[in-house]
Parts: C-alpha cells; structure tokens; sequence
C-alpha cells in the first residue's frame, strides 16, 4: 500500500538547515496498523506530512497504492488527497461554524457529490462513530473526544486507502483516548488501513506494529500483539 | 462557471462570519456613499455656475466707447471716443461673413408719463436686431421693424412689466405714451425669461433717437452676435479685429488699454465654467480619493480575512480541495459582500442626494445636486473591481501555502 525508499527532508531555518528525515525506507501492507514513534523532533510528523501530501520530501520515492507520487502540481496532489488519504489531527480541525454533519460531508462537496447524497453518506459515517444525534451540533458544543470522533467520520468520509493520524489522543484524557483507539482499532478491523504518531506507549501497543524514529532514521520497526480495547 | 454547490457553501461563510461580512461590507457602502455625495454636490455647484448664464446669448459682443489713456497721432489724452452711424457700417462691412445680428444702441434718460402719471422705466435706442440678441418673446403686437428704423417713427415695444404698471390691464396696443416730450405708439409686448430687468424696459428705433437729439449720428454702444461655429478661439480673434479696427478709425494707439473697451460675454461664461470645471475637478479628486481609501479598507480587511482564514483553508486543502476551488472561494465571496454593499452604498447616496433640501442647497449654491446614474454605477463598478482584485492578490497566496503550514498556524 505505501512504500517509500531512501527519503530526505530539510527544513531551512534561516541560514542553517535542519536535517529531519535522513533515509526512511519503509513499507506498510493494506490493512495494517502502525504507529509511528519518536520523541519530539524525531522526525514522525515530517514522515506523516510526507505520507499525506501535505508536505514535500527532498530525496527518495514515495509510492501511494502503486502510484508514485512525485512532482506532482497542487490540483493533481488535491485530488490524490481527496480520494486516497483521510487525516485525523491531533487539535481535531473541524470547521467551527460548519456542525459536525457538514464538517464530516466537506471532503464529499470536493469529490463533486450532490448535496443530498453527501448529506446521508455524511450522516451513515456519523453514525458509525455513534454521534449521529450530534449530526446539527457545532464542534464547540462537542467535548474533546466527540470532536476527535467527528474528525475520524470526516476522515472516512472519502473512503480512502490509508487513514493518517496525527497524534489523535494527543489533546485528550486517557478515557476518551481509549475511546478514540477502540474506534481506530475497530475501523483497521474493517480492512483500513491506518497510520498513528504518537509519542506515548500505551497507544502505540494498541496498534499492531511500531516504527521507532530517532533523529531522522528508523531505529525499529517490529510487529507486536495488539493491545485490543475491548471495555467501552 | 456558476456553481450552485458553491454559492452555498459561500452563502453559509458569509451567514456564519457576520462580522467579517459587515466590516468588509460597510468599507465598500461608506467609500461610494462619501464618493457620490461628494460628486453630487460637485456638480450642483456647477448647475449653479450654468444656470447664471443660461439665459444670455453667449455668442454676444459688445463695444463700449471710453476715453483715451495715451496721446496718439497728434490727440492728446483724455479724448472722449464716440462711435458713429459710420463704425456701425464700417463693422458690417468688414465682418460680415462672421456677425450675425449688430446691433447699435443708445441709452436714453427721459422721464416717461402716461395720462398724468409718471414713471421711470429704461429706455433702449436699438435696432430691430436686439430682440434677438436679447432674446426677447413677443407677447402682443409686434417687435420694433426695419421700417421703423428706416422711417424714424416714433414707436415702441414695452417690456411685460412696463405694460402692466402703466396700463393695469388695458390693451396697450395703440395707445401713445410720452418719452420725454414725444409721444411714442406703443406696437408691442414682449416678455423675456431671463428675468425683471430686460422687462422694464421699451424699446425704441434708435435712429428715431438720434433724429430727437437733432439729427447726431452719435450712438452709444454696439452689440453684435457672431457665428457660433468660429468657436471660442474665433470669438477672440474677432472681438480683437473690431478692436483694432475702430482703433484704427478713431486714431487710438494701439496699445492703449482704454478707449474702446470689448466685452466677449462667451468668454465671460468659459471663464465661469472652468472655475466650476476647477472646482468639481478638486471635488471629483477627493471623492476618488475616498474610492481609493475604500479600496485599501477592503484589501486591508481581505488580507485580515484571509489570514484569519488560513486554517480553514489548510483543513479544506488537507481534505482535497484544489488551490482554485480555494481562489475561487474567496473571490465570490469578495465579489458577492462587494457588489451587494457597493449598490447599497450607492442606492442609499442617490437617496440622500436628492432628499437634501434644495431651498438649503440654494443658500451654498448648490443646484439640483445629482449625481448622473451612469457615474455612480462606473464607481461602484470600480470599486467592487479592485475589491475583487485587493481579495484576489492574499487568496491566491493562502492556496499556494502548504497545507500543513496553514494547518500548523494558530
């Protein structure tokens, strides 16, 4: 599903330049779980934000589904997003003054589709992460965890090939964390396949492998046996 | 091009920001409201200037004798210059490819009475042509003729406010009023619109004048219309030939500044109306001013908005949205708050405009304050223009930034 080889990135700061991603190869089959691990500025979210077209890498290749994504202009890179990548944010970005049901039917109003059936694709997603009730309520009336929910149904909302989670339990308490892992955990079991950074261990052994960044290079990588959440 | 998905999606981003929608809005409304006061007023100011002269043929020149400042070819100063039945030919002579109507005119200063009353009114010495050179409407009978000039009869033309004063109502056609110790037939009403002046006058053949005053062929000044396709530039030329020429016939120097005197009365309006021109064209300034400071609002508060925008249109680029849906985006919603409080602003300065109080307006000297509808439709256009353009220049810059700087910008 995702394969990347010998992959560089540099961020200049001024007149120096900071070495983040210094060789990553790496590859992860459909339906896996992993989480990416590292200390802060170990180079994880560069390493998403590559993943997810967000950001650009120097060096190396990035395979997506068999498609190499390079050199590509911003409407083409739009578009892979749109239909191959879902995100899930650490500080959720919903859209405040959309309520949740729009927020989750925006990726759908990109993908060109009618607004009622984005409307009732929206509101099954919604359903599937149990806050169809929530459907008219703005993200500011919703706590952390339902934020985060909501972010998740947007994320599947596209139905894309992989699922990139950017510290998503990073802005919630460890009961709601549980919450928002029993639903990722739950989603990979319907064949998805999904990417966590996290930084903290009792999530990353929720996942079903970890790859252990440390200063720019991969230091591990090895499958484990998942931690299901089976209590919520 | 137009997108019904997109105009809702815009219609909710201007519902749910209202504030954002208001400032921008009310930048626009204000700078074309103060833009078509300004300009309206400009152009009552104008109207004013117009209308002083409206009623004056403005192709008339007239030649006033005066006396002489310079000693000339053996005349000393302080000559008194008198023009003669002879200049007035000699002029038509000359000119006659360009003078329209000439017309000598003595002003004559002799009490009036009718039956036993007496009254004191304005009498002109003139040829026939002064009724169109003054513009005179014949109400009744009819205008002084060539006949009577010819004849050196003794009758005469009064003005609308002479026959009511004299005749209170009675026909005044035929009756004989006395001018001086002559009595006169009265042949003739007329009115003239440009005012009471003209109307207090009768009018008299001059050479039935110069008869009375035993037989002089002195006049006192000569008023003549040109052809109005010389132009201003010909108007001058000419009125500096008639110059010259008398000046020449009554051997005056040619440098002397006095002794015939011309007044060129289009020239007089011309240099009115530039002044008014100066003035709506300082006026005009600070209203384009006012567009200009209205256009730098709106780019100030579309650069605010985009900025504070930034993250969402990361979150929109993260979930697929390509960099000209984002331009697109931000520009209709631009062209739509502009468009809607341009007119508005423009409806609401039309309003204003003319529910000013014209009697107060008088009293600035202001004229139908107004503003042409075509003006005030090319400034709002102008404005939402460089709306669009003030909206499009940080749009295009928020879809070119990464979306995972946008998203990282709190």
């Amino acid at each position: 599903m995702i394969e990347i080889n010998k992959l560089h990135k540099s961020y200049e700061m001024g007149s120096s330049s900071l070495h983040v991603l210094k060789g990553i190869d790496f590859k992860v089959e459909a339906g896996e779980l992993v989480a990416i691990m590292g200390s802060s500025g170990s180079g994880k979210s560069t390493l998403l934000n590559i993943l997810g077209m967000l950001d650009i890498s120097d060096q190396g290749t990035y395979d997506l589904d068999d498609i190499r994504i390079a050199d590509m202009d911003e409407k083409k890179a739009a578009n892979y997003r749109n239909r191959f990548l879902g995100f899930v944010f650490q500080s959720f970005n919903l859209i405040n003054y959309k309520s949740a049901l729009e927020n989750v039917a925006l990726p759908l109003y990109y993908q060109g589709i009618a607004r009622k059936e984005r409307q009732k694709t929206a509101l099954n997603y919604l359903d599937k992460v149990g806050l169809k009730d929530w459907s008219l309520h703005l993200p500011s009336e919703l706590s952390g965890g339902q934020k985060q929910r909501v972010a998740i149904a947007r994320a599947l909302a596209a139905n894309p090939k992989v699922l990139l989670a950017d510290e998503p339990t990073g802005a919630l308490d460890s009961a709601t964390s549980r919450e928002v892992m029993a639903l990722i955990q739950k989603i990979n079991n319907e064949g998805k396949t999904i990417l966590v950074v996290t930084h903290e261990n009792d999530i990353a052994n929720m996942c079903k492998r970890i790859v252990h960044l440390k200063d720019g290079v991969i230091v591990e990588d090895k499958k484990i046996k998942q931690n299901i959440i089976k209590d919520v | 091009m137009f997108n019904l998905e997109r105009w809702k999606e815009i219609f909710q981003s201007i519902q749910k920001n209202k504030l954002r929608t208001v400032l921008s809005g009310l930048t626009v409304s204000l700078g074309i409201l103060i833009f078509i006061i300004l300009f309206g007023l400009g152009e009552g100011l104008k109207n004013s200037y117009s209308d002083l002269f409206l009623n004056e043929a403005n192709n008339v020149i007239y030649i006033y004798p005066g006396k002489t400042t310079k000693p000339y070819a053996g005349f000393k100063t302080n000559r008194i210059i008198e023009l003669k039945n002879e200049d007035v030919d000699a002029i038509n002579e000359e000119f006659s490819s360009t003078i329209e109507y000439l017309n000598p005119r003595l002003f004559v200063s002799e009490p009036i009475t009718y039956g036993l009353e007496s009254y004191t009114f304005e009498i002109s010495a003139v040829s026939p042509s002064n009724q169109l050179i003054e513009k005179h409407v014949l109400m009744k009978g009819r205008y002084i003729n060539e006949k009577d000039l010819f004849e050196k009869n003794k009758v005469t033309t009064i003005g609308r406010l002479v026959a009511r004063d004299i005749f209170k109502g009675e026909d005044p056609i035929g009756k004989f009023i006395n001018i001086g110790s002559r009595a006169f037939k009265v042949v003739g009403v007329f009115q003239d619109i440009s005012g009471d002046t003209e109307e207090n006058k009768l009018i008299i053949p001059y050479t039935t004048r110069q008869q009375i005053l035993k037989g002089t062929d002195v006049i006192g000044t000569i008023a003549f219309t040109f052809d109005q396709s010389i132009g201003g530039s010909g108007a001058v030329k000419l009125s500096n030939d008639v110059k010259s020429l008398l000046k020449k016939r009554k051997s005056i120097s040619p440098s002397d500044p006095s002794g015939i005197r011309i007044r060129n009365v289009a020239d007089e309006i011309d240099r009115s109306l530039q002044f008014a021109n100066a003035l709506q064209i300082i006026i005009t300034f600070v209203g384009i001013g006012t567009l200009i400071a209205g256009v730098i609002g709106i780019s100030n508060i579309m650069v605010f908005i985009v900025k504070e925008r930034t993250k969402e249109l990361g979150i929109r680029k993260a979930l697929g949205a390509q960099p000209s849906e984002i331009i697109k985006m931000i520009i209709s919603e631009s062209i739509f708050i502009t468009t809607l409080s341009g007119f508005f602003g423009m409806g609401i300065g039309i309003i204003i405009l003319n529910s000013l109080d014209s009697g107060t307006l008088q009293d600035y000297f202001i004229t139908r304050a107004g503003v042409d509808f075509g003006i005030a439709f090319f400034a709002t256009i102008i404005l939402i223009v460089f709306g669009v353009i003030a909206g499009y220049i940080p749009a295009k810059r928020a879809a070119s930034i990464k979306p995972i700087e946008a998203l990282s910008d709190e």
